[in-house]
């Protein structure tokens, strides 16, 4: 009951049974009011026409009239284990604003294909749309299975032709259900009529469906949707759209650039005030300075800031009965901000029948078109690819939404990525348990001691798991051999002795890095197992042993500083693997093999490591109040 | 974020989204649990506020208990409480005997003109559901009305990734539906997990309770055992009746609730 639904959108060519499916599939999972069928029967009867399941979606005089589905409609589905929203939307090529305002509201698609017409002009049109909405999750329904006697063979022709219009666009079908919504066979269990089948049957292949992917584990992006000025309080509200933040931490609003700390999160009717909160959430919060702040702007952490630009290049469906033009301009709206934009060029119009690309000087209603745009302010923004949530916007004209598109690119000439202004990233509260920064940054701290010979690939592994994990939105930071000691360990030189002073001190600051609930990862040579051991035994269940594995050989060959020439030819003293000796590890929490492998497949090897051991357990994820 | 926290934070930004959008706002507070909880929400949105009007269209004929519930928080909460009221109908002798759509006409959606065009609202807060009505699950969150506030059902904007239309033509305005994603059972929860006030009509007496508050000759309570919110939610869990099954003028023709829309209901 507490679990985020999942919201479906049922989409496909007009006739092809849509609603016919969503109103079969509320009668099959028991969804309806009492009564409802007979008295849609009984109203069916009084007109004089043949009752059908679309009666219960289509509320709409207008839409019983002429037997289509003109406006999209949802309705909770029971279906075991969570609620599913379905979204029914309307296949005419005329509502086609109405298709896209159900379709831009479901995590997951139902493509329907009449199972005797095969893929017509709207199924192309909602699947081009569908994966221009950045939809991952469909499954085509292959449905009227009833009308083609049931025939594999048949079946098997649609599915070859969906799947190949499919892939020419870049989507993949999780699913392909043959199915009849009227007959009511392979909805919620499979069908007897289709025993060549041994697919799931619809309901089941939903199942397999999430909600939205965990937009909390990306970037902050908190744009503003207003400045309150209450009780003598200036109150920044809005919806964190992507990753968390908390109080203490330093935003920066873009575009203006300027900082402040968050100095509280405000609430009303609570027990007690919010520390931290998370995408999803509705906030108001407080700073600590009084920086102008307005509507529009967005705030992200130092680090991995939005990019603030003047121009956009954008796949834009035209939804407007005036046509775009060049040099037209239009309102630009991407989040809370608002500016005036005009169409620099129109690069292309899809064909979406044939997929083709034509250059065209405008782009007619419900075409789709990739253009560029011209910003008359500069606004925060990302591509879609690196945020979906402020990498897309909406063109307004005069009072209505006339398209929609997504941001391809955003780093054009005009465009430049943010300065961070600080990485002064990790507030301390001493009061505050190790658990509670736990919950706050959504996983675990640690220590990942990385050790391995000079250029087995230690330190370039440790930063691009870095880079990784900071854009997932994890509290993470690299300590690495030839940084500490340029400061913290200058004094020291190479002697065992110096070595086993150098792995302390790094072991020291390490393991404090991971008490303020950081995932930290250090990237030393730290050649005696003795000197890890000690490192391991300041606490021993925040310490993970990884060997970075190449033989001397090797490393030799690889030898990006020339370290191993050097000391081969004498010139540098007690030099690991030449003339000092290396211990291997003997209680490793992991060893990754290099040699003949990529650097992508050794970080990957370590992420996977790292999400499974630092996820919250059951229970710690307590206390992320909002 | 579970469920109830989602709905929660959609609505808070639909409200915030109208008030910072909309020159002037008024929240339609009917008295019965869903504007009850949009209320709540209002104070949620605003810690503590309520910055724009709060406006009960009063139709003579509304249950004495609701018009108590509203008077003692109207001052308890002190709301900027407008009270509308179509006299000239009344004085007509207008009720239910002359039609039950054309009283509900004339009494609410002609009472509420009347208060938008007297204090120039251009937006209206409303606190109706996708779930209980077919025509309302095709509603738009921020839903345009006409000169005369009529719907134009057949052709509604296109509304997507949270972009409204707040821009009201000349002599329109917007109707603004924050818990439209919202069902009955997530509405009993919500009053449940913040303790919000509902009116005693609510709660069954003798084995019959109101599920849905209307005026006292349209509406009809229905047999109930359920006594507290807890037992609502219970109720509620398991049945397959309709909700405005005791609201009887939807039920005067196939499309009767569609056309009192079209024409300007809530």
């Amino acid at each position: 009951m507490t679990q985020s639904q999942l919201r479906i959108v049922i989409v496909g060519h007009v006739d092809h049974g849509k609603s016919t499916l969503v109103g079969r599939l509320l009668h099959e999972t028991g969804s309806l009011p009492d009564g409802r069928v007979e008295t849609i029967r009984a109203a069916s009867e009084k007109r004089g026409v043949a009752f059908e399941w679309a009666f219960l979606l289509d509320a709409l005089q207008a839409e019983r009239d002429q037997g289509i589905t003109i406006d999209s409609t949802r309705i909770r589905l029971k279906t075991p284990g969570r609620e599913t929203v379905v979204i029914d939307a309307p296949g005419h090529k005329e509502f086609l604003k109405n298709m896209i305002t159900g379709a831009a509201a479901a995590d997951a698609a139902v493509l329907v294909v009449d199972a005797v017409e095969g893929v017509r002009e709207q199924t192309r049109r909602h699947g081009y749309l569908l994966h221009l909405l950045g939809m991952t999750q469909v499954v085509v329904a292959v449905n009227k299975m009833d009308a083609v006697g049931w025939s594999q063979a048949r079946f098997d022709e649609v599915s070859a032709e969906v799947a190949g219009f499919l892939k020419g666009i870049g989507l993949t079908a999780t699913h392909v259900v043959p199915l009849s919504a009227y007959v009511g066979a392979n909805l919620t269990a499979r069908a007897d009529q289709m025993p060549w089948n041994d697919g799931p049957a619809l309901v089941e292949a939903l199942a397999s469906f999430h909600p939205q992917p965990g937009l909390a584990d990306m970037p902050l992006r908190f744009p503003v949707q207003d400045v309150l000025k209450l009780d003598e309080r200036r109150i920044v509200v809005g919806r964190i759209e992507s990753g968390r933040l908390r109080v203490g931490d330093e935003l920066v609003f873009w575009p203006s650039g300027k900082a402040a700390r968050v100095a509280t999160i405000e609430g009303w009717n609570q027990a007690a005030p919010a520390i931290g909160a998370a995408a999803g959430q509705s906030v108001g919060i407080t700073l600590d300075d009084h920086i102008f702040v307005e509507r529009g702007h967005v705030a992200s952490h130092g680090l991995a800031s939005p990019c603030e630009c003047t121009a956009l290049r954008a796949n834009l469906f035209w939804l407007s009965r005036e046509p775009l033009t060049v040099g037209s301009r239009w309102r630009l709206r991407l989040a809370t901000a608002e500016v005036w934009a005009e169409v620099a060029a129109i690069e292309k119009v899809v064909d979406v029948e044939d997929l083709s690309a034509a250059n065209a000087t405008q782009v007619e209603r419900n075409a789709v078109a990739e253009v560029l745009l011209r910003l008359r302010g500069t606004i925060a923004a990302d591509t879609f690819a690196d945020n979906p949530r402020l990498g897309r916007f909406v063109l307004v004209d005069g009072h209505d939404v006339a398209g929609g598109g997504i941001v391809t690119a955003t780093d054009l000439e005009t465009g430049r990525q943010g300065v961070p202004k600080s990485t002064n990233l990790f507030p301390v509260g001493h009061r505050a348990p190790l658990e509670a920064r736990w919950a706050l940054n959504g996983h675990r701290g640690g220590v990942i001691w990385l050790t391995g010979l000079s250029a087995s690939g230690k330190s370039t592994i440790a930063m691009e798991a870095e880079h990784q994990l900071l854009r997932k939105g994890r509290q993470v930071y690299v300590l690495d051999g030839d940084n500490i000691r340029q400061g913290l360990n200058a004094d020291l030189g190479f002697s065992p002795d110096d070595r086993a002073e150098n792995i302390r001190r790094v072991g020291e600051v390490a393991h404090l890095f991971a008490q303020a609930g950081i995932i930290v990862i250090t990237a030393f040579i730290s050649p005696y197992r003795a000197d890890r051991d000690r490192v391991r035994a300041i606490r021993p269940g925040n310490f993970h042993e990884v060997y970075i594995k190449a033989d001397v050989e090797e490393c030799a060959r690889r030898d990006p500083k020339g370290l191993y020439a050097r000391a081969l030819r004498g010139e540098i003293p007690e030099f690991t693997g030449v003339s000092a000796p290396y211990e291997e590890p003997e209680t490793a929490e992991m060893v990754i093999e290099t040699l003949g492998r990529s650097v992508e497949h050794s970080v990957a090897a370590l992420l996977d490591y790292i999400d499974r051991s630092f996820v919250l357990k059951a229970g710690e994820a307590a206390g992320v109040g909002g | 974020m579970n469920d109830l926290d989602a709905l929660e934070s959609q609505s808070l930004h639909i409200l915030r989204e109208a008030f910072s959008r909309i020159e002037k706002v008024a929240l339609l507070w009917s008295i019965g649990k869903d504007s009850n909880v949009v209320l709540w929400l209002v104070r949620k949105a605003f810690f503590g506020h309520v910055p724009f009007p709060v406006v009960h269209v009063d139709t003579g004929c509304k249950m004495p208990e609701m018009i108590a519930f509203r008077d003692r928080f109207a001052a308890e909460w002190k709301l900027p409480l407008i009270v509308g009221q179509n006299k000239a109908a009344l004085e007509a002798g207008m009720g239910p005997h002359q039609g039950r759509v054309a009283c509900c006409e004339a009494l609410k959606t002609d009472g509420l003109k009347a208060v938008v065009a007297e204090h120039g609202f251009k937006g209206i807060i409303a606190g109706i559901r996708r779930d209980e009505e077919g025509t309302r699950a095709k509603e738009r969150i921020f839903s345009p009305r006409g000169v005369q506030a009529e719907w134009n059902v057949r052709d509604q904007p296109p509304e997507f990734w949270d972009q409204y239309k707040t821009d009201v033509p000349p002599g329109g305005s917007i109707r603004i539906h924050p818990i439209l994603d919202w069902t009955e059972l997530d509405v009993w929860r919500y009053i449940q997990r913040e303790n919000i006030p509902q009116v005693g009509l609510y709660f069954a007496k003798d084995g019959k309770r109101f599920r849905s508050l209307g005026c006292t000759p349209c509406t009809a309570p229905i047999e109930s055992p359920a006594a507290s919110v807890a037992e609502i939610i219970e109720e509620l869990s398991g049945t397959r009746v309709s909700e405005r099954s005791g609201r009887a003028q939807d039920r005067e023709s196939e499309d009767a609730f569609e056309r009192l829309r079209a024409n300007g209901y809530m």
